[in-house]
């Protein structure tokens, strides 16, 4: 899961990383900071197991006011 | 400003000493200055473990302190949300019971959902811990009874995600309703919060959470006894109301 500041939230990490980089000399903008969670899940296929993370970051992992999420499912063998 | 009643005087009238259970989580660390606090207004303050599934019987009123509840692990206040003593404070305040959170306490409510908004990282990355000038912008509800509209309180903050956000829309319904019960005064906002939000209730008016923090405001050692105002005010309103289970 990775779970960043909605567009339009103010994301202070990011324009302190931001601010870093220019004085390194990186012509970079808009910098955003957010998290990546990574865990196992046990499903019998890939929809169940996008259900109960989908659950997860709406019960715990993001906060929907103010943080957007996305998930990315690798099955294991 | 009147300063704290000595906890000896109240003592002696024990039927109206009202119980107020104080919340401790792992990493709760201002416990024990709002037990003491409490008690010199004239409560009988207990602390209850997190791991508890009730509060205690005869709980007239719960504050939840500050600290750094789970290491402020994921987001402040998300995880200690989940704590089995919460369902039972939900309950409670669901029920009508005055709760009150303070710094961390306050984090938990929001993200516990009995509170609007959302707590932000301090807009200057920093951790800011100094007095800062409130106003009271909303006398009328049970945690200002103690205050006048437009009164200056000064009462410190200590902590670095206190940046509270609302969009413009529900600030402006949170306003029109008398639910901003706190802002920084003009230039103290130490934060970044939107619209100097420092302090906000729910609709029923019986669970506020705030970050600075009143209970190191009762001793004009400490500076200040003007979070005995807030606190007093809890204490009263827990002393009209009956008491739950």
């Amino acid at each position: 899961m990775l779970v960043r500041p909605k567009a339009g939230i103010l994301d202070p990490q990011g324009q302190a990383v931001e601010s870093s980089l220019r004085h390194l000399g990186f012509a970079v903008g808009d910098a955003r900071v957010g998290r990546l969670v990574e865990l196992d899940v046990s499903a019998v296929d890939e929809s169940e197991a996008r259900v109960q993370v989908e659950r997860m970051c709406e019960q715990l992992l993001a906060n929907p006011l103010i943080e957007s999420y996305e998930i990315e499912l690798h099955p294991s063998a | 400003m009147s300063s704290p009643a000595p906890a000896l005087a109240s003592t002696t009238l024990a039927g109206a000493r009202p119980l107020v259970a104080v919340v401790v989580f792992p990493g709760s660390n201002d416990d024990r200055d709002a037990q003491l606090a409490l008690e010199r207004l004239g409560a009988e303050a207990q602390r209850v473990w997190h791991d508890e599934t009730e509060l205690p019987e005869g709980t007239s009123a719960v504050v939840l302190p500050g600290g750094f509840s789970y290491g402020d692990y994921l987001r402040c206040g998300a995880i200690a949300r989940f704590s089995p003593v919460m369902a039972a404070v939900v309950r409670f305040a669901e029920a009508g019971g005055p709760v009150l959170g303070i710094c961390n306490g306050f984090q938990i409510l929001i993200e516990a959902g009995l509170l609007p908004g959302a707590l932000r990282p301090n807009m200057s990355l920093a951790f800011v811990c100094r007095d800062v000038r409130l106003e009271v912008a909303h006398s009328g509800g049970a945690f200002t009874s103690r205050c006048r509209a437009g009164q200056t309180l000064t009462i410190p903050v200590k902590h670095g995600d206190g940046c509270w956000f609302a969009d413009a829309e529900k600030v402006e319904e949170l306003d029109a309703a008398g639910r901003i019960v706190l802002r920084y005064a003009p230039g103290e906002n130490p934060n970044g919060s939107v619209s100097d939000v420092a302090g906000v209730c729910n609709e029923a008016g019986n669970v506020f959470g705030l970050m600075p923090h009143p209970e190191h405001a009762v001793d004009p050692l400490l500076g200040s006894t003007d979070g005995a105002l807030i606190l007093g005010s809890l204490v009263d309103l827990a002393r009209r109301l009956p008491a739950a289970g």
